[in-house]
């Protein structure tokens, strides 16, 4: 399937153990730059000096093994940590010469730009259109028809439209679990982020919506700067431009995925992708 | 199934006589374990009909529409129940239109304001010991602030007993639906950027609506039959339905007033009261069970 998106692209691919991977031409300029960034549970050091610039428009993604800290890098972009006491961060995520993790920073703000899908789908009681209308509510004042564009869009960019256009004022519980998941992107993007973060978003997906989900993806990235954070090498592999390598609160390496893939620097690296642990 | 032993493992070999003997018993024990349960469950059930059957034979023999139409007068002047419905109505209404409010705002803040803190887990423990006070004390406590001082019982000083009786119920069961409200929703409302104040109003009440709902019920059933807090506070009314600064009839006062008396009439009227208590609570239980399943 890979190799058939590469070669419409006009990439080259390279291939690994039976992972195809693409080659991005070129990383962009980064519109988040991470730098000495830990993270502490409590008195737990979590993050360990993470120095890791997420490019403009294309996808990051994130690999290692359980408990090596990915998700919490994601959390920590959009702050979500502030919900918990004794969660806290130091060092530096530059976005737009301002630091995410300053006290200064306006956090609803920050969320209405960088947004985030979540392993669990989780519509809200309300109806389809009321999930997507929610969060353009907080930060905008849209009349009627503006909304009811937004919401249009929203799904039509999720690949949602179809499915619910007539069902619009019904129950979100009502759907599926993939058309749920592909309702939070749609939820995310309304409101028109610059950053989306992914954390596992499919894998409590069947194949299916997993594959629906990872072609909306590759849509998105020419918006939206993406980050994704993944169980599955494959996905990884499929998906994103550069990726992480993770292991133990320490980013080990990160390179363009073709090369991480084909030719890792970083021993831990070779033995996670080949599989002798994680 | 002959005896059989697993090589290298400790202990005498299997006896198959033995294991069907254990066997044997095990059945017997879970037998007789089921029979238990199935009488306990019989006794129950069968005190529970008797009180709504007593209550239907008793009642509905006094049923008529001067019931509905007429207040309450001296036995044998053929009196009704009109001040103590109202009455009842009224009161009530007012308690649990009072009490609401400050448990859900104090249910709230349990929930999601103040987990864990030493502040919140003395306000939870101070109202799990009014939840299971007895209500007299609070009739007193009404009494001691509001009767003594102005020199009068009155339906307002029964309005408010009736709140504090609602205000625990409300906390508890408001504070546990929304403990109930995954941390993934609200992390997902919070990750579009909304205020925290929105993603209860918003979010939270509307996911624990069913069980909030449910919680006010509870306290309106319970206080529509409270007789002893209203004994020192609106001490009833035997004439007029009164007003919120004057005596207030209610129907739990009525039935004890006459239930215990001499005249026929009265206990009749007093069966009626009783058999409307029951019959109007139920009503309230089915009616908002059926319009919240509506609503999903």
């Amino acid at each position: 399937m890979s190799t058939t998106m590469s070669e419409q692209q006009g990439k080259p691919s390279a291939s690994f153990g039976g992972m195809q991977a693409r080659s991005a031409q070129t990383i962009n300029e980064p519109r988040i730059a991470i730098q000495n960034l830990d993270f502490f549970y409590g008195a737990n050091k979590a993050l360990k000096q993470i120095k890791l610039d997420l490019p403009e428009r294309q996808v990051t993604g994130m690999i290692g093994p359980s408990g090596c800290g990915k998700s919490t890098l994601l959390r920590v972009l959009n702050r979500m940590y502030d919900l918990y006491p004794g969660q806290h961060a130091t060092g530096e995520a530059m976005m737009d010469g301002m630091n995410i993790i300053s006290p200064s920073v306006d956090l609803n703000e920050l969320r209405a730009r960088i947004g985030m899908v979540f392993q669990k789908p989780t519509p809200f009681p309300m109806t389809v259109y009321d999930n997507i209308a929610f969060g353009v509510k907080l930060h905008e004042k849209l009349s009627r028809a503006a909304m009811d564009e937004r919401v249009e869009w929203s799904l039509t960019r999720a690949a949602l439209w179809g499915e619910v256009k007539d069902r619009l004022q019904s129950s979100a519980m009502g759907l599926s679990g993939g058309q749920q998941q592909r309702l939070c992107i749609a939820r995310t993007i309304a409101v028109r982020p610059e950053v989306i973060l992914f954390d596992e978003p499919t894998s409590a997906l069947d194949p299916i919506s997993t594959l629906k989900v990872e072609e909306l993806i590759d849509e998105l990235k020419h918006d939206f700067t993406i980050a994704i954070v993944t169980h599955n090498m494959q996905q990884a592999a499929r998906c994103a431009d550069q990726v992480a390598f993770f292991y133990l609160g320490e980013m080990v390496e990160v390179a363009p995925a073709a090369q991480l893939f084909t030719a890792p620097k970083e021993r831990r690296t070779q033995e996670y992708i080949t599989g002798r642990f994680g | 199934m002959s005896a059989t032993t697993f090589a290298g493992s400790p202990g005498a070999v299997k006896n198959e006589d033995v294991a069907r003997a254990l066997g044997r018993r095990r059945h017997r024990v879970n037998l007789i374990v089921k029979i238990l349960c199935v009488t306990a469950t019989v006794i129950g059930l069968a005190l529970l009909a008797s009180i709504l059957f007593t209550l239907l034979w008793r009642g509905l023999g006094g049923f008529s529409l001067t019931v509905f139409t007429t207040m309450t007068k001296a036995p044998g002047s053929g009196g009704g129940l009109l001040n103590a419905i109202v009455g009842t109505l009224i009161q009530t209404a007012i308690g649990t239109a009072v009490g609401t409010p400050i448990g859900l705002m104090v249910g709230t803040y349990l929930a999601e304001y103040s987990r864990g803190s030493t502040i919140s887990n003395v306000v939870r423990f101070v109202s799990d010991v009014l939840l299971s006070a007895p209500s007299i004390l609070i009739g007193l406590f009404i009494y001691q602030l509001m009767v003594e001082p102005l020199g009068g019982f009155s339906g307002i000083a029964g309005s408010l007993a009736l709140a504090v009786i609602v205000i625990p119920i409300v906390v508890r069961t408001t504070e546990d639906m929304l403990r109930l409200i995954p941390v993934s929703l609200r992390e997902a409302a919070i990750g579009l950027g909304a205020p925290k104040w929105k993603v209860i109003t918003l979010i939270c009440y509307r996911a624990a609506k069913d069980g909030i709902v449910t919680g006010v019920l509870l306290a309106v059933a319970r206080i529509a039959g409270e007789t002893a807090p209203l004994l020192f506070t609106s001490l009833g009314n035997s004439s007029a339905i009164g007003g919120l600064g004057t005596p207030m009839a209610s129907l739990p006062v009525t039935i004890y007033q006459y239930a215990g008396s001499a005249f026929d009439d009265w206990v009749q009227l007093a069966w009626v009261a009783a058999l409307l208590i029951t019959v109007g609570v139920l009503a309230i239980n089915i009616v908002a069970r059926f319009a919240l399943r509506g609503g999903k």
